[in-house]
């Protein structure tokens, strides 16, 4: 199968992805559409790897996912802090950091 | 030990007081910080002496020593010869000797006299630096150190002056020396620079050589210039007219103090530079002039204003300023043995009365009015005595000291004919004043119905302030630091400073003997390898005019006397009629001749006035309006815009990054196609 095909899945994924962090407003949302961009990516890295015939892109794509996992911690916790504080679950409402 | 050695010590001692009592002012206690102060400026003294012998042990031609600790090797690329070098040569050992003798007793007295005032290891710190800074002056081998002396003596000034700096009267007197003396300071290195544009050499003996070889010879303007510029800075520092000012208002500082001031250091440096310059001044004649009559006008006006003033300090402030004028006139007429003469013996009886001041202060708690001093004869005898020894050594009574130094000033500058003869005249007149003010303060203080406190110490009981007051302006204080301490004290209480008062009684009353016309010449025979080069060395007053003038000068002295006892104490009240009979001059007399209204409106107030013009028009418009303002509003207006993209929406700034990572990833894309 050619490589393209991986591609485009990995692009849509992507799209879907972004899209999904710029129009939606609740974090956990978010954090979600964060995990399908940086999966779109292994998936090209798994591609590529394939591809090349070797394991560099796989312990790429392992090394993201410890990372994700990473993000996601802190990001739900961060998230889990909000709650608690009773603020609004919206990244629009949260908006302090103003210049 | 060398003799230069013994100099770098004399100067080294003061410096290690100064930073012992300055570093260590919070563990010292009162007794090791006098102690540490005094033994500084003692050990200074020993030394001055061990490099007087070692001096008179080589040849009479080989008597000015020179050593340099340090050359500042800028002689390679601007041609200036700058060391930290010192010339050590009679008259510098001479002016070691006064300055250390005598600011030894002065620490002394000290000792006792600021006991119970907080802040007394600063004091000394202070004091300590002053006479290092002088010696610093006195003993600098070049231009270079001399100006670094002087400009450490007026800092040492302001600083002692305004010793007591909570008091608002005390802080202006030392701003205002300080400024005063800064005058003189751009006028000394403004004169340098002349002398060292033609003569290339910063060390007094090269400058000296380069006079004689004749460097000045086609510029002779430059060379008076320069030297009239060098006395600008000799009157403020011995506070000549114009620029007296500053030294009545410095009486604002602790009595020892101006008793350092005006004997030892500091006024003293005027004349010593003038001396020590003499070859430069015997090549401009001109400036030499203006300096025996500028001398000779300060002792007339100063000698008036003493005879109206009420402080007792400012008195002898004034007696001083007389005194000064003096020495300069006869510094500036070439009598340079009789100058350093009249500045030694005075030194002693100077200090001496100073000290006796103090002591009658101690006992008005802190008033200084002669107004309210009356009948401390009783009282106090031993004060008293210093009074007479000194009063009697100041209007030259023989065989008082002031005698003969004064006589021989009048005598040289007498025969100097032509119109010298006109500032002999007023050397004469002045003599006269000075016995009639001195012995009128003297009069007034001691004679007549006692004062109460006066009554109160003959059972014993020093007078006490119940509220301390500013003796200036009647201000209450209290008596934490920067104000005077709450107890005075008295001579006749306190061992320390009868000692220093006793030794200085002793020397204002014999150290005129060193130098009688006819009997003998020590201070003539020590200077003279210092001043072998002048063409004045050998202009000795014949034996007429020496004798006329000190009948003379007797006679007057007896008849000021006469005549303050006749005002004062013979017919009391008849002061009040010489002043309504002579009521102008009495108000000139007693307004200052209106010097510092005079200076305040020609100088300050055209000062201020431009000051605040430029501040109104420039600073406020161009500096703080267009330079401080405008970029402040540039910064602030590109921050602005910049800070418009901070939205705070995090959707906003995820699309911005996707963007601009679509943005690259396209360029890549289009420049790899």
């Amino acid at each position: 199968m050619s490589i393209a095909w991986y591609l485009v899945v990995s692009a849509l994924i992507f799209c879907i992805g972004a899209g999904g962090v710029l129009v939606r407003r609740n974090p956990l949302v978010i954090l979600l559409c964060l995990e399908l961009m940086l999966n779109a990516a292994n998936l090209a890295l798994i591609a590529f790897s394939r591809m090349h015939g070797n394991s560099d892109g796989q312990i790429f794509a392992l090394i993201v996912l410890v990372v994700a996992a990473c993000e996601v911690t802190v990001g739900l916790g961060l998230i889990v802090a909000i709650f608690r504080r009773r603020l609004p679950i919206d990244v629009d409402e949260l908006r302090e950091l103003q210049g | 030990m060398s003799t230069t050695t013994w100099a770098w010590l004399v100067l080294l001692f003061p410096l290690l007081g100064t930073l012992i009592n300055g570093l260590g002012y919070r563990r010292l206690g009162r007794g090791a910080a006098g102690a540490i102060g005094t033994a500084a400026i003692g050990l200074a003294f020993v030394c001055a002496l061990g490099a007087l012998f070692s001096l008179q042990g080589h040849d009479a031609e080989h008597r000015e020593l020179v050593s340099s600790l340090w050359d500042y090797a800028v002689t390679g690329t601007s041609g200036v010869d700058a060391k930290l070098s010192i010339l050590v040569d009679p008259l510098s050992v001479y002016m070691m000797l006064v300055v250390t003798g005598i600011s030894t007793l002065i620490h002394l007295y000290s000792v006792s006299y600021m006991s119970s005032d907080h802040g007394y290891a600063r004091y000394f710190s202070y004091l300590n630096f002053f006479v290092f800074s002088m010696l610093v002056l006195v003993l600098g081998g070049n231009f270079l150190m001399l100006i670094v002396g002087w400009a450490f003596v007026g800092a040492a000034s302001y600083l002692l002056i305004s010793f007591w700096y909570r008091r608002g009267t005390a802080t202006q007197a030392g701003i205002k020396a300080f400024v005063i003396n800064v005058v003189g300071d751009v006028g000394l290195v403004l004169g340098t620079f002349f002398v060292l544009r033609y003569s290339g050499t910063l060390d007094f003996l090269g400058t000296f050589r380069a006079v004689e070889g004749g460097a000045f010879d086609a510029h002779n303007g430059a060379l008076v210039a320069g030297c009239l510029l060098i006395l600008v800075g000799a009157f403020a520092k011995s506070a000549q007219i114009p620029l007296h000012t500053w030294l009545p208002d410095a009486m604002e500082g602790p009595t020892p103090v101006s008793s350092l001031i005006h004997a030892a250091t500091m006024v003293t440096a005027g004349v010593y530079l003038i001396a020590r310059l003499h070859p430069l001044f015997e090549a401009a004649p001109a400036a030499a002039d203006t300096a025996a009559i500028v001398g000779c006008v300060t002792l007339l006006i100063a000698g008036t204003i003493a005879l109206t003033q009420t402080d007792i300090k400012r008195v002898i402030a004034y007696s001083t300023m007389s005194q000064i004028g003096y020495m300069i006139m006869a510094v500036g007429a070439g009598g340079y043995v009789a100058g350093l003469f009249h500045l030694m013996t005075h030194a002693f009886f100077k200090a001496l009365l100073f000290m006796a001041a103090g002591s009658i202060i101690g006992a008005m708690a802190g008033a200084q009015s002669l107004d309210k001093m009356s009948g401390f004869r009783k009282a106090m005898p031993f004060t008293f005595g210093c009074f007479v020894v000194g009063g009697l050594a100041l209007s030259g009574v023989p065989p008082f000291s002031g005698f003969f130094s004064k006589d021989e000033i009048l005598a040289f500058v007498g025969n100097r004919g032509g119109w010298f003869v006109a500032l002999y005249v007023v050397g004469y007149i002045g003599a006269f004043l000075t016995a009639v003010y001195t012995w009128r303060m003297i009069f007034r203080a001691f004679w007549g119905e006692p004062c109460a406190e006066a009554k109160e110490l003959e059972h014993g009981h020093l007078a006490h302030a119940e509220v301390p007051t500013n003796p200036a302006n009647g201000e209450v204080e209290d008596t934490d630091v920067g104000f005077p301490g709450p107890e005075h004290t008295i001579a006749e209480h306190a061992m320390p400073m009868k000692v220093a008062m006793t030794l200085l009684a002793i020397g204002a009353t014999v150290a005129g003997l060193v130098q009688i016309p006819n009997v003998d010449h020590v201070i003539t025979n020590f200077l003279e390898p210092t001043f072998a080069d002048s063409k004045y060395i050998h202009d000795e007053p014949g034996n007429s005019l020496t004798y006329f003038g000190m009948a003379l000068g007797t006679v007057l002295a007896l008849l000021g006397i006469a005549l303050a006892h006749r005002i004062w104490v013979a017919k009391p009240g008849s002061a009040a009629a010489w002043r309504t009979r002579f009521a102008p001059a009495y108000h000139l007399f007693v307004n200052k001749w209106w010097f510092d209204e005079a200076i305040d409106f020609f100088v300050v107030r055209p000062f201020a006035a431009f000051g605040n013009f430029s501040r109104r028009t420039f600073e406020r418009v161009v500096v703080e309006g267009t330079l401080v303002d405008g970029t402040t509003s540039v910064v602030r207006a590109g921050s602005a815009a910049v800070r418009a993209i901070q939205t705070g929406f995090l959707r906003y700034y995820a699309a911005l990054l996707l963007l601009g990572g679509a943005a690259v990833v396209l360029y890549f894309l289009i420049a790899s196609s």
